[in-house]
């Protein structure tokens, strides 16, 4: 398990849709802060990098000291980007693999809009335990 | 002799056309997402679904009846049964199961515990209301209407807010004696 991760997913249009600390450090409390900008900073080159591949994961695409941005892009271009300390790359690939199965599951609910938050409790207690399975 | 009524009907689903589980799910899906949108009140949707079940239901019993060569039912019990076992089938592909009979024989409640309805869906916090397959309770209060029967049909259970299986509650609030177009003398 990561002892720093943070996991977000931006829709489409760039806005946040949902969020969750998934490392095992204690939090410090500008931690959070600092990990979006991190994630918002990356954003540029995932959106450059997107397009010359037709591979969904893009590794990792950005680094801030010890901490590396790994992103993995949808079809519909909806963006789950990783912020974690660890390199255990094989990982990483099944956490958004499994991830974006629940994606899509979610998009599937007729009550959910898309490109709106995630709220589903549900995806939330799945998305923590991805987490600890594979990070 | 009368036909002998099928005890389930497997061999009618397995006759009759059916189209892919997944377009079903989410046509109806979008016309629930769609009620919410133009009603806005999660209690005017629950109605609507309502009113539309039972718009189905009084053509869909022409449709059963014709198909199914189900027997007039000789009471209640038997009704109850037919529709849990042949109707859902016929028309879901699953099968329901009845329990919960009240003394009188005129209550009881129909367990679904596989529903095609609702694959995918989650209810967010601000439909907490929301009754999702409101649209059966109206087919079969619909259905139950032309063969002058009249019931009250209640959702008991909802697995979309939390309960382990769906359970509808089926009332029947009187049988409407048949009438003859004419009398007799003229």
């Amino acid at each position: 398990m990561a002892t720093t991760a943070c996991f977000i997913i931006v829709s489409r249009n760039d806005i946040p849709i949902y969020e969750a600390e998934v490392g095992v450090a204690a939090k410090r409390e500008d931690a959070a802060q600092l990990h979006q900008f991190i994630l918002h900073a990356a954003l540029d080159v995932v959106q450059d990098l997107a397009w010359t591949t037709s591979a969904m994961y893009l590794k990792s695409v950005d680094r801030f000291n010890e901490l590396v941005v790994s992103v993995y892009v949808t079809a519909g271009h909806t963006r789950f980007m990783l912020l974690h300390d660890s390199r255990n790359d094989d990982g990483i690939k099944s956490f958004f693999q499994e991830v974006h199965e629940l994606y899509i599951k979610t998009l599937l609910n007729p009550l959910y809009l898309p490109g709106s938050r995630i709220t589903s409790s549900h995806f939330d207690t799945k998305v923590r335990a991805l987490a600890r399975k594979y990070l | 002799m009368a036909p002998v009524a099928p005890r389930s009907g497997d061999a009618i689903f397995a006759n009759i056309e059916r189209v892919n589980a997944e377009l079903f799910t989410l046509t109806y899906g979008a016309i629930v997402r769609q009620l919410l949108t133009d009603l806005e009140e999660v209690e005017e949707v629950n109605k609507q679904l309502d009113q539309m079940g039972y718009n189905i239901g009084i053509r869909l019993i022409d449709e059963f009846l014709a198909k199914s060569n189900v027997s007039r039912c000789v009471d209640f019990r038997e009704t109850a049964e037919v529709i849990a076992k042949v109707g859902f089938k016929m028309f879901l592909g699953v099968t329901a199961s009845v329990t919960n009979w009240d003394a009188e024989g005129t209550c009881c409640s129909i367990v679904l515990e596989d529903n095609p309805l609702v694959d995918f869906v989650e209810l967010p916090d601000n439909c907490q209301g929301l009754y999702y397959c409101n649209i059966l309770s109206g087919v079969i209060r619909g259905a139950l209407d032309m063969v002058s029967m009249k019931a009250e049909v209640t959702w008991l259970r909802d697995a979309l807010r939390g309960d382990d299986v769906f359970e509808l509650q089926v009332k029947l609030l009187k049988q409407v004696p048949e009438e003859y177009p004419y009398k007799d003398d003229e």
